[in-house]
Parts: structure tokens; sequence; C-alpha cells
């Protein structure tokens, strides 16, 4: 019985490479490299029709080209998995809005990083309750599962806020302007994102006091020191040619985003 | 039919504008209920009656960038994990029929224990043996979640069906079989088997069904199946509703068709006359642990 | 003895408790929640009535190749967020936990209405039409016909698919972790994504607590059904 199985499992994995071959089109080319992103982060990382758009994209583009590949296969990568796909070498690298974090260094290493971020809180329009973190207690909170942010609510918040986790920040936003839920908390890239989009233009807006410091690093396979280095160069070279400031005023600048004085950042060691 | 007329008797005046009454309030309700989602589905802070929220659906690129590769998704895991179940319930089905007891007995407690597990934990499991302990990467290792989670459901499902689909078989066709001097397992490969397959044909169709709708649960895994695409293409579109309406009649749309199918295939064998005289439904080993029942 | 160890581990650091007792309050309440419906809707689908009866076979049809995900997905983004429904009082402090329950419980009950529907009225099509035919032949009138002879039948007839149905209704229960729902499931990810070297232990546990509900349903099941049966 245990050889039917096995033989078995074999034959379904082999039929599952076959047709998850067919699907993806993924062929095991040198020249391709699969790169990690988010799908649905309005400025960030956000599927357009067939293409990909945002600040992430274009620095994931950018060091892509410096590292020498030619073409890019860009996979989601949900922000619970992103380890995962890492260690699991999925993809090489992960450009979504990826806070360093040591409880993250533990199982991946980072390159970068490649811009600094804060966390922030999101509201309805009309809404004055909320101007900042001290305003939580109460209220109705919502972040997205396995995200910096999520867990910093938990720990400093859990217990005053009510929190609601989905998987996906569009359906937090959605939550938030049909009124069931009255905060959204994640990065304000995320947030001045999603307030800029047509559809919400007016609804929403960004209570604009950063309570957190992220820095959006470029996640790769822990240990990679010679990755590292490679992609820290072609960072290097996109801030210097002046890439790196026009993707950000590009995709960040229209929706209120400062920049800071903290930006561009310099890079960690790599380890 | 039938329930009608074990039921009801055939309405005099009096009833008829009994019935005239009756059927005039429930539509009243359901037209009553129907209003009160539709005028809240438009509730003027976000209504999802905006034109601009459907038109966007119309657009060819939300369908060639979105919405059919999410199907092809969809389809090619469904059919993928319903050959494999196929196998797989023949295997187990065929050990549950073995005369030899470690065998059947193995057998048995495999398959009530796969029938006892939510798909989804399965999927969950072998979604993380795919790139832990098989090391398959990409998008290929939810695919291997979804199509394995499925298999081992629905292959412990048919092997029930083929199970009680021999067993279903007059008895005259096993004893003619051994009379003739042909052993057990003889019997069972050349005689019963075929039978039984050609009598589940319409409930392997039906449970194609359940395969289909359960892909939806590779969405958990972040397999890119037509739910997960779906919400993808709403979040730019601020439009999750109007999709998930326009997904969920795609998705009932393929469904009734396969019942639709499954429906003529079980008629048509039922009036064959070379053919099996049972047919067996899914109905038949609705439950895990009851004899198989014979229609 | 790892896999034992692995699973106290597993135990000692995550509530499984709670996760399995919020499984079966989902389950309990939500058998509860598709009985009903399913009552409702097996009565207009063998009502006399045309246009009940279309009614009553739309909603069978359309549920039952609707996936529970995507009605789940209904009920949650669209009567609570964006109709802004909410069963729970807006001011409770467990108000999202709450509304999570029971729209959750809500969309599983309207799935498994459907499939209730269908096994009520495949009890009634079990009951030949001689038994209601002897019944008025012997002078009972409609209601005495249908509480002493039809439905007591029927409802023999009903028990199998029935007991199908809750095991349904049981394993699916999972599907709720995908709007925030802290049962097994919900569990399960969570114990995967920070304890991947646990994986078997993690699912041999998941799996066991699904077998100790499911297991005995079926063998109650088929107990009442065989002691019910109606000799025919």
């Amino acid at each position: 019985m245990f050889k039917k199985l096995k033989a078995l499992a074999v034959a379904a994995a082999a039929l599952a490479l076959a047709a998850g071959g067919l699907t993806a089109c993924s062929g095991g080319d040198d020249d391709t490299v699969r790169i990690g992103i988010k799908f649905d982060q309005p400025g960030l990382g956000q599927q357009v029709g067939d293409d990909y758009e945002g600040f992430d994209i274009d620095v994931a583009r950018y060091v892509a080209d410096e590292l020498g590949y030619a073409n890019i296969e860009f996979v989601e990568a949900p922000s619970g998995n992103r380890e995962t796909m890492l260690q699991s070498e999925q993809v090489k690298m992960i450009f979504a809005t990826y806070s360093i974090t040591d409880e993250r260094k533990e199982k991946v290493s980072f390159a970068g990083p490649y811009i600094i971020a804060g966390q922030d809180l999101l509201v309805r329009a009309d809404d004055t309750s909320v101007s900042g973190p001290d305003d939580l207690p109460g209220k109705k909170l919502c972040s997205v599962k396995g995200s910096t942010s999520a867990q910093n609510l938990n720990d400093e918040y859990g217990g005053k806020a009510q929190l609601q986790e989905y998987d996906t920040y569009s359906k937090c936003v959605e939550a938030l302007v049909a009124g069931s839920i009255d905060v959204m908390s994640t990065d304000n890239t995320i947030l001045y994102g999603f307030a800029s989009e047509e559809q919400y233009r007016g609804k929403l807006k960004v209570v604009g006091k950063t309570f957190s410091e992220e820095r959006y690093g470029v996640g790769i396979k822990k240990g990679d020191v010679e990755l590292c280095n490679q992609i820290n160069d072609a960072l290097t070279k996109m801030i210097e040619d002046g890439e790196w400031q026009k993707s950000a005023d590009k995709w960040l600048g229209p929706a209120g985003f400062e920049l800071g004085t903290e930006n561009p950042p310099a890079f960690d060691t790599c380890s | 039919m039938s329930n009608q007329s074990v039921l009801f008797d055939a309405p005099g005046p009096r009833a008829k504008i009994l019935y005239g009454i009756v059927g005039t309030v429930g539509v009243l309700i359901l037209l009553g209920f129907a209003a009160i989602v539709i005028i809240a589905l438009g509730n003027p802070d976000n209504s999802q009656w905006a034109a601009d929220k459907w038109l966007t659906l119309l657009k060819p690129v939300t369908w060639t960038a979105y919405l059919l590769p999410g199907l092809w998704a969809t389809l090619s895991a469904a059919v993928v994990s319903i050959v494999l179940a196929g196998v797989l319930g023949l295997l187990l089905g065929l050990g549950r029929l073995s005369s030899i007891t470690i065998v059947n007995r193995v057998c048995g407690v495999l398959v009530e224990f796969l029938r006892a597990v939510p798909v989804l934990v399965m999927m969950l499991f072998a979604y993380y043996v795919a790139i832990f302990a098989l090391g398959i990467y990409g998008p290929t290792a939810t695919f291997f979640g979804v199509v394995t989670g499925l298999t081992l459901y629905n292959g412990s499902v048919i092997a029930e069906l083929l199970r009680s689909g021999v067993e279903s078989l007059p008895k005259g066709q096993r004893e003619a079989s051994m009379a003739v001097g042909m052993t057990h397992t003889q019997t069972l490969i050349s005689v019963l088997l075929p039978q039984a397959v050609t009598a589940m044909l319409p409930s392997l169709v039906s449970q194609l069904i359940v395969v289909v709708k359960d892909t939806a649960l590779g969405y958990m895994i972040s397999y890119s199946e037509l739910l997960r695409k779906a919400q993808t293409f709403a979040t730019p579109n601020a439009n999750l509703i109007p999709t998930l309406m326009v997904v969920a009649v795609m998705f009932i749309i393929i469904n009734f068709s396969l019942s639709l199918l499954a429906n003529r295939l079980e008629r048509r064998l039922r009036r064959s006359r070379k053919g099996p005289r049972v047919v067996v439904t899914a109905d038949a080993v609705a439950d895990p642990t009851t004899e198989p029942a014979t229609k | 003895m790892d896999l034992i160890d692995g699973m106290a581990t597993l135990l000692s650091r995550y509530d499984v408790l709670a996760a399995f007792w919020m499984t079966v309050k989902l389950t309990f309440v939500a058998a509860i929640g598709s009985l009903l419906i399913g009552t409702i809707v097996a009565i207009l689908r063998v009502a006399p009535v045309g246009v009940l009866q279309a009614f009553g076979t739309v909603y069978v049809h359309a549920i039952r190749n609707t996936p529970l995900t995507l009605i789940v997905f209904f009920c949650a983004f669209g009567f609570m967020n964006t109709m802004g429904w909410s069963i729970a009082s807006p001011e409770s402090p467990t108000s999202i936990a709450d509304n999570n329950f029971w729209f959750g419980v809500i969309g599983l009950s309207i799935y498994h209405a459907a499939f209730v529907a269908e096994a009520l009225r495949s009890g009634i099509n079990t009951v030949p039409t001689g038994q209601a035919e002897a019944a008025r032949a012997i002078g009972l009138s409609f209601m005495p016909a249908l509480a002493n002879v039809i439905l007591p039948q029927a409802f023999r007839g009903a028990i199998a698919p029935l007991g199908t149905t809750l095991i349904a209704l049981t394993k699916n229960t999972t599907v709720l972790a995908t709007i925030g729902v802290a049962e097994l499931s919900y569990i399960m990810s969570g114990m995967l994504e920070f304890n991947i070297s646990l994986l078997f232990a993690i699912f041999v546990l998941i799996a066991l607590a699904f077998v100790i509900l499911t297991l005995p349903m079926g063998f109650f099941f088929t107990w009442l059904s065989r002691r019910l049966v109606v000799a025919r």
C-alpha cells in the first residue's frame, strides 16, 4: 500500500510540476529572476492589467537589471508568506514593503534599506476623533495578518482597541470606507497610496503622525552576503543617478507623502 | 412530481385561491428582502451600483489579465485533481475490496481518516510539505498544495463510490464468474470493476463540481485561482462586491452545466440495456459509515 | 516520540482548546441555522405553489454551485463591511469578534441549508405515493395524514443525508479562517508560520481534533439511521 502511495505521490508531484510549469510559463533560465512583490498596494506594488507598477516595482526592476537579469517573473508575496518564500527559495528577492526587523533577521537577510517609512493611521476624511495612536483605545482597528504593524499594535494597543485582521489591505480599506471599522493602520507609504486612489479620493485621510520607523529592505535568503552587497551597489547607483528620486516623486509624491531627511537611507552592513 | 402527489391532492377551487394568496404573499416577502439588499448595496457613501464599478468589468484587460487566468488556474487544478483522485480512489477502493484482511483494514482506516479531515487542513499541510520537505518552489508549490489536498479527500470519496458500486452489482455476477473458475481478483478486475466504473460515471462528474468549488480554498495558500485573481483586480477598482458577483455567476454556470451533464449521463445509463442496471449516485455513499444503498 | 513531544509543545504554546471550542460552537450554531433555513427552503420546494417552488429550486442550485468561500466573503465583505450591517452592538468591546462569528455562521447556514433542503426533500421522496393514498383511504384528512403517516417516514429517510451534511459542516467551519474567526485552521496557519519544524505534529494535532469531532458523528448517524430504518 505504501509503495502504491509513494508512487502516486511521485506521479502527483510530476503532474503538478508539469501543470504548474505550464501555468507559470517559467523556464529555469539563468537570466530570469523571480521576485516577490505585492499585487495590491497602490503606489508601491500593484498589478495593473498585464503589468505591475509602483515604487517597489521600479526599484526591483532597476536592481534586477543591474544584477544582469534580462527577465523578471513577478510573484505575489503576501505578508504572512514572505519568510517562507525566501527560505524555500521560491523567490530570489522580495521587494514588498518588507520592514527590516530583528525577528525576521533570524529567518532571512536584508539588503538596503532602500526607503524609510513609518507606521501611521488612516481614517475616514470626516473623522476628527483620531489624531494619533493614543486615541486608539475603544476604536475598531484593522490590519493585515503577519505584518509588522499588526504585531506592533497587538503589543501596544491590543488590549485596548478591537483588532480585525484580514489577509489584504484592500479588505481593510473597504471596511473602513463602509464604516464597519474606524481606523486602519500600516505604513504611511501604503496608506498614502490608498488615500490617493481615484476611488477613495476625498473619502479617506492619513492622520500624518508616524509612530514607528519602518525600514524597507530587500528580502533575500539568510546569509547571502554576496547578493546583499550586489543589491546595495545597485541601490547606491540608483540613488546616485537620480532614478530613485524620480520614482519616489512619481509614485509617492502626489499622495502627499513627505520623504523627509531620513531618505534616501544609509544601508546596513550585510551579514 | 411524485412528492407533490404524496403531500398534496390536486387543488380544488378553494385551494386554488388559497395557493394564489400564499404565492403572492411569498413573492412579496422575497421581493421585499431583495429590495432591502439592493438598497443597502446602493448606500450613497459607497454605492455598489455605481456604473464605473461595473464598467471596468467589461474591459477586455480585466478578463485577459485577471479573470481568465484565474479561471484557467481553477479549472486546471480541478481537472488534475479529479484525474489523480480517480487513480487514488481506484487503488483505495480495490484495497477495501481486497480479500487480504490487512490491506482491507489499512485502506479502510485511510479512507475514514481522509474523509474526516477538512480539505483546507490537508491543503495547508501539503503546501508546507511541498516547500519545506520536497523543495518545490514558486507557484508550483501552491498548485501542489491545492491538488494534493483535493486529491486526498476526493480519492477517498471515489474509493467509497467504487466499493458501493461493486457491492451493489447483482450477486449473480460474482457467482457466475466464480462458477466459470475465475479467482477473486480476476472476478473483480474483469467482471465487477468495469460495470462499477460505468455505473460511477455520473457521480464522478458530480464530484468534479465539488472539486471545482473546493479549488477556491486554494485562496488561503495564495494559489492564484479565480477568487484571488478577482480580488487582485478589485483592489485598484474598489469594486470587490460587483467582482465577487461576477465570479459567483461564473462558478454557478460552470457547475450547473456539470450537474446537467451528470444528470444526462445518469439517465442514459439507466436507459441503456447493455449497461449495468445499477447507477451509483453520490447520495448512495453520502454517509461515510453507512452501508451503501442501492437504487 | 518526537511527534508526541511536538504536540505537547504546541499544546503549551497555543490555546488549541479554545480553537477547538470555537469550531464546536460554530458547528452547533450553524447546524441550527442551516436546519431552520433548510426546512423553509424544503417546504418551498415541495409547496404546491409554482413561484415558491421555483424560488426553492433556484436557491438550491445557486447555492450548491457556489464555493463556500465566496458565500462567506459575501457575508463578511458584503453584509458586514459594505452594507454596514452589524449583529453585535457597535459599542460592545468584542463587537468585531462577535460580528465575524455571526456573519460566518450566517454564511455557513446559507450554504448548508441548500444541502439540508435536499436531504429533507429526498426523505420525502422515499415515501411511496401508496402511503398517502392508503392514509386517505382510511379517512385521514390532509394534516393527520401528513403528521402521522408521511412526515415520520420522510424524517427517517432524511437522517443519513442530514448526518453527512452535519459532518461536512463541521469540516467547512475551517473556511471562516479567511475572515479572522479563530477556529482550528486559523490557529493552524499561525502554528505553521512560526513553528515550521513541527510541521507533522501540527498536522496530526489538527487532523486528530477533526477526527475526534466527525468520527463519532458518523457512527451516531449510522446507528440512528439503522435503528429508524423503514422496512419496505
